[in-house]
């Protein structure tokens, strides 16, 4: 009898709700009822309701069961699952729940489906398809690939990928670097950690396909030290793929060596911004660099950097393996591909979404999250992080894209989407929107610094019912002040929660009881 | 590998060595200590400035710049609570209220304190705790009270 094979997450939200338990009962599950198996542990699906999921193979495919709790899994054996697929915790066809059917996975592609850590798999599903290609290429043509591939970059900026490492190919320096910004510090975003710990081998041959591109022999991945699961897996990939010689000296034959390194950050939100970013990589405190000069002429110790985020390095791989053409055809106006949405907070069905850009927020909430997980009506979302817009329910519609978003008053960010019921008390987000900036401004620049903290204040008295009308009149100065005054987005953009509240959400603000008036 | 668990000139010499050729050695190098004792102590101070000839000033204002990063260390056990927008949406404030009053109900605040962080990058799962680097998501009042016995329990 050949073994039956049962796919169980190792994803840090999935062990985050018992996975390992899960799958230590499983097998000594299997030991009792004589059944041999053999337990792969993947990556996440991205249907993080359904965590901790349980998959097993079958002729027709694999058979999802979620979300599988350790009380569950003596059912589990009692029912058969892996023969009969009739336990109340069956979902049918993995990729036939509609929440991934309807998905279009370029980035994600092999995440869920495969060992993260397995080479042979990775090279199954296409894994190093890009880099073979590119070194067969001129550098120049490969930055010119990305380029026509319309890829733009993910953290939130969106700026055109190709035209960055352009800049850099074309800068005269001895030594250039690849610098991967893993701080996924946003609240509602966590499409980088699930691709690092369900997919590090593309990260990796990402960055390598850059570092062939521009002329670097170096890569470093700056990740938050709040994934400390992540911070595992990538550790052992690099050195799976140094002594598979996918890293270090002249790259499968070819004249092209790179090195690759993980920093750890030390919990600075601040530090997602490109150039604090490099200061805190070069041993400071993170403090915004003035802009020019641009990293990619001056960046980590003063050399030519490609700073790109995880997602933009993960998409890399696929757009030298199939092409330009083929990821270009995909998404809307000037937002083309792919972009990995992550649908969080109060909602059903949570999870990673990879989809076309031109998506409306109404099918991101209602289709796929199925409302909120409480059962309250969705008041509001937030979209792109804690500087991005809380939007109500007249721009749901909006199709998601960079420009489309912006002409909306919103913006994309790095496409996380938090989900807030009817209970939400706009105001006390407004307010938190400063708090947040208080805690994590860098400091450098006073709009940012001092603003925050006079924001934070007059939302205090704005929420005791303190001169509401004068009150809010002041803020909107303030916001005006930090929008046109600040160093980088920290300041500039911590009025756009704050305001798009205040506009969507009057009676929030306007209903405190006014105690003077 | 040597486990250090206090700061000695072993462990002194052992940082010098891997941390001195290293480009923008800094962070790592208090990683290192961090993770070792759980604080950053005068005497290693000291040490990273000669190791990396850097000012007291610098080394000073890098540990104050980041919340990881410690002086002193009380003992306590740290609870993180995830307290950004999502984990807000699925009601992490309760929860806080909940943790800190039972950790004052128990007397236990003098082992755990709560150490409010801004997302774990669990935001579909929310609210969402970290202890020991161990991350738990779906954390309600009742599975923070289960948890927290676990935690309590000595290991086998």
């Amino acid at each position: 009898m050949t073994s039956v094979k049962i796919f169980i997450p190792q994803d840090a939200a999935a062990l985050s709700v018992g996975a390992d338990e899960v799958a230590a009962l499983v097998q000594t599950q299997a030991e009792t009822h004589n059944l041999p198996i053999e337990i792969i542990r993947n990556g996440s699906r991205g249907m993080l309701w359904l965590e901790p999921l349980v998959e097993v193979e079958t002729p027709n495919g694999r058979i999802a069961y979620g979300p599988v709790g350790c009380e569950d899994v003596p059912s589990l054996f009692e029912e058969k699952f892996w023969e009969k697929h009739d336990h109340p915790l069956c979902h049918g066809l993995t990729e036939e729940i509609p929440f991934f059917k309807k998905q279009e996975r370029l980035t994600f592609a092999r995440c869920g489906l495969t060992d993260p850590l397995s080479l042979t798999d990775y090279r199954a599903y296409d894994g190093f398809n890009g880099l073979e290609n590119a070194l067969k290429m001129s550098p120049a043509d490969v930055c010119q690939t990305v380029r026509d591939s319309g890829l733009r970059g993910r953290g939130g900026a969106g700026f055109p990928t190709g035209i960055k490492w352009q800049t850099v190919l074309g800068a005269e320096s001895d030594v250039k670097y690849i610098c991967c910004n893993a701080d996924e510090g946003d609240s509602g975003t966590f499409a980088d950690r699930m691709i690092m710990e369900g997919d590090p081998f593309s990260l990796i041959e990402g960055m390598a396909i850059a570092g062939y591109a521009v002329g670097a022999q170096e890569g470093y991945i700056y990740l938050r030290s709040e994934y400390p699961h992540a911070h595992r897996m990538l550790e052992k990939a690099i050195q799976i793929a140094y002594d598979n010689n996918w890293l270090g000296d002249n790259i499968q034959g070819a004249d092209f060596s790179f090195s690759l390194e993980v920093r750890k950050g030390a919990g600075a939100y601040i530090c997602g911004e490109e150039t604090s970013m490099l200061e805190s990589m070069e041993g400071k405190r993170g403090l915004v660099r003035a802009k020019p000069p641009i990293p990619a002429l001056s960046g980590f110790f003063g050399k030519p950097t490609v700073i790109n985020n995880v997602l933009s390095l993960t998409t890399v791989p696929i757009i030298l393996a199939k092409g330009a053409a083929y990821y270009e055809s995909f998404g809307i106006g000037r937002s083309r591909g792919t972009q990995p949405f992550q649908l969080s907070g109060n909602v059903k069905q949570g999870g990673l979404i990879e989809k076309a850009f031109g998506l409306t927020l109404r099918e991101l909430i209602y289709d796929y999250g199925q409302g909120t997980r409480s059962g309250r009506d969705v008041r509001t979302v937030q979209v792109g992080g804690p500087l991005g817009a809380y939007l109500g329910d007249n721009q749901f519609d909006l199709a998601l894209g960079y420009e489309e978003m912006s002409e909306g008053g919103a913006l994309l960010g790095h496409g996380g989407v938090v989900i807030f019921d009817d209970s939400v008390d706009m105001a006390q987000q407004a307010r938190f929107a400063f708090e947040f900036c208080t805690i994590e401004s860098c400091g450098k620049c006073t709009p940012c610094r001092i603003g925050a903290q006079r924001g934070l204040e007059t939302m205090d008295r704005v929420i005791a019912g303190d001169n509401v009308a004068t009150n809010l009149d002041l803020l909107e100065d303030l916001c005006e002040l930090m929008k046109d005054g600040s160093l980088c987005a920290m300041g500039g953009l911590t009025p756009l929660p704050v305001e798009s509240a205040i506009q969507n959400f009057p009676n929030d603000f306007y209903s405190k009881t006014d105690c003077r008036s | 590998m040597t486990r250090f668990t206090e700061w000695s000139d072993l462990f002194a010499e052992h940082l010098h060595q891997k941390f001195k050729d290293k480009k923008g050695a800094l962070l790592p190098f208090l990683h290192d200590i961090q993770d070792a004792l759980g604080h950053i102590p005068p005497a290693a101070i000291d040490h990273i400035c000669d190791s990396l000839n850097l000012s007291k000033a610098e080394v000073d204002g890098v540990i104050s710049f980041y919340h990881d990063f410690k002086k002193e260390h009380d003992g306590r056990f740290s609870i993180k609570v995830c307290r950004a927008e999502a984990c807000q949406s699925s009601g992490s404030e309760e929860l806080v209220s909940h943790i800190q009053k039972r950790l004052t109900q128990d007397g236990t605040d003098t082992e755990f304190h709560i150490e409010a962080v801004y997302c774990l990058g669990n935001c579909a799962l929310s609210p969402s705790v970290m202890m020991k680097e161990k991350l738990y998501g779906r954390v309600t009042p009742k599975r923070f009270d289960h948890l927290l016995t676990l935690e309590r329990t000595p290991h086998a």
